[in-house]
């Protein structure tokens, strides 16, 4: 039998018998990551939902940096944060280096914009159908990121999942600014890649069925929760109902009173049909 | 007090170089149900966006009577915006922004829902709703709002004529109890039955305007007897 064969079986083995390394290595990935992502979606969805709903200078540049900032390297955010945290560093009094905190920021720090992006890129198109009806309605730009953020909330479920997913299978950031201490800052990636290179394959081969085990558990997830079922997405589509013109300037309304208005002075033409 | 009457004063919107609508100046006031007709792109849409504030007007003013108005008035637009939410969640959403006392908000809630004739529907996910329920609720969201003056934007355009019925019937109601309403429609039978007064909008200026009774028997302009006979272009 391959080595393969036999590091596959001792792999079931272990998760069988749920060993004890395994499972904290496994609980501590899971509490780390999803520490991360609850940091990430708590500063992320506002963030995408106030940059589709408020009007700023500057606007269109933090989308573009926004979507950059999606591929940020995982061992470039590792290395800043060590500068950051390190004793030398401006933020070394924290004590912070080599600590699952450290490894929750790292992740928080690559998915946030991940998050405030996919999630501007949904908000921005409800908004577009929604900004009329909620203006005349009395919302201020405020009441508006709200009622996004709830009305889409299925789809931003997804989004989250998706932060969820990357923040899990980094190793990278959680590698340098964590330290792949055994019993304190050892996740399931950094063992992947520490048992590895020592070839112990059962080890790490059980962690990367499990690993794999919850990307696809995340994203079946997804898949289930029905985003496009009745209650949801029978709308009709605010494409339908636009067209778009240049602009007709500032509104005298979202200087003054503070209401919500598109300052690009998009016209609704309702007169095409 | 009322918030009426609105008062436009040479007001005009444009899109670049492009004169869209106006300069208009023309008042309406409290009562008469004013109905606005003209051909697709006479601004009818415009000037209720203009009058209701969801737009500027890039020259010119548009007054109304006394602080506070905007909170005075509603608009219904052709295609409702269903919030993904219950049919009584859509209602309650408009009293929670507008800061409605918690306990008055239920009365107005279910008074709106009865007027509309959607309380049996009260816990249904609105974007369920087949379109002449969507825009009775629109109605009633609006309606929970009680306010002194409608704008609607073509509401039945895409409803039946039994839901277009429904719809004329809250209308009425509203208008009724007291509110100002200021409609576009290109059915020129709904046009007859609702209007007390008809604006003729085309090309962005009014061509002409006056009692319905008489805009319809005798239209004072060329454009508007083309119109109402179904042969002005553009």
């Amino acid at each position: 039998m391959s080595e393969l064969g036999t590091a596959s079986i001792l792999a079931l083995r272990l998760i069988a018998t749920l060993d004890a390394e395994l499972v904290e290595i496994v609980a501590r990935s899971l509490a780390v990551s999803l520490s991360a992502v609850v940091l990430a979606a708590a500063v992320g969805l506002p963030l995408g939902a106030a940059v589709a709903v408020y009007r700023f200078p500057g606007r269109r540049a933090l989308v573009v940096l926004l979507n950059a900032l999606m591929g940020l390297p995982p061992v470039f955010v590792g290395l800043m944060l060590y500068v950051l945290l390190s004793r030398a560093g401006p933020l070394g009094f924290l004590g912070l280096l080599f600590t699952p905190t450290a490894m929750v920021i790292a992740q928080a720090v690559l998915i946030t914009p991940i998050i405030a992006a996919l999630s501007h890129r949904v908000l921005r198109d409800l908004y577009e159908g929604y900004r009329e009806q909620l203006c005349s309605l009395g919302a201020r730009p405020w009441d508006a990121v709200g009622t996004l953020l709830w009305d889409a909330r299925v789809s931003l479920v997804t989004v989250v999942m998706a932060g969820f997913g990357r923040a899990s299978a980094e190793v990278g950031a959680v590698l340098i600014v964590g330290g792949n201490i055994a019993h304190l800052t050892r996740v399931m990636t950094t063992t992947i890649a520490l048992e590895t290179s020592k070839g112990n394959l059962a080890l790490a081969l059980a962690l990367g069925l499990i690993l794999l085990l919850v990307a696809v558990g995340v994203n079946a997830a997804a898949a289930v929760i029905p985003g496009f079922a009745p209650g949801t997405g029978v709308r009709f589509g605010p494409a339908a109902q636009r067209l778009d013109r240049p602009s007709v300037g500032r509104s005298r309304l979202s200087d003054g009173e503070g209401r919500l208005s598109d300052g690009e002075g998009r016209l609704s033409d309702g007169e095409g049909r | 007090m009322t918030i009426l009457p609105l008062m436009l004063d040479e007001a005009v919107v444009s899109a670049g170089a492009h004169r869209l609508l106006g300069p208009l100046t023309l008042s309406l006031d409290a009562g008469p149900r004013t109905v606005i007709l003209g051909p697709n792109g006479a601004g009818k849409s415009l000037l209720l966006r203009l009058c209701h504030g969801l737009i500027p007007p890039s020259a010119g003013r548009v007054r109304w009577h006394g602080a506070d108005a905007f909170r005075r008035q509603a608009m219904v637009f052709q295609q409702p915006v269903m919030l993904r939410r219950s049919v009584r969640a859509n209602v309650a959403y408009g009293l929670g922004l507008r800061a409605v006392a918690r306990a008055e908000r239920e009365p107005r809630i279910a008074a709106a829902l009865a007027a509309a004739g959607l309380a049996p529907l009260a816990d249904r996910p609105a974007p369920v709703l087949s379109a002449g329920e969507q825009q009775r609720l629109a109605l009633a969201r609006v309606w929970a709002l009680a306010p002194e003056v409608l704008f609607l934007d073509e509401p039945t355009a895409n409803l039946d004529p039994g839901a277009t019925g429904a719809v004329e019937r809250i209308v009425d109601a509203l208008h009724a109890g007291g509110c100002k309403i200021i409609m576009t429609t290109h059915d020129m039978n709904q046009a007859r039955r609702l209007a007390d007064e008809v604006i003729f909008l085309h090309g962005g200026v009014v061509v002409e305007r006056g009692e319905a009774a008489r805009f319809f028997d005798r239209p004072q302009t060329e454009t508007a007897t083309a119109f109402l006979e179904g042969r002005l272009l553009w």
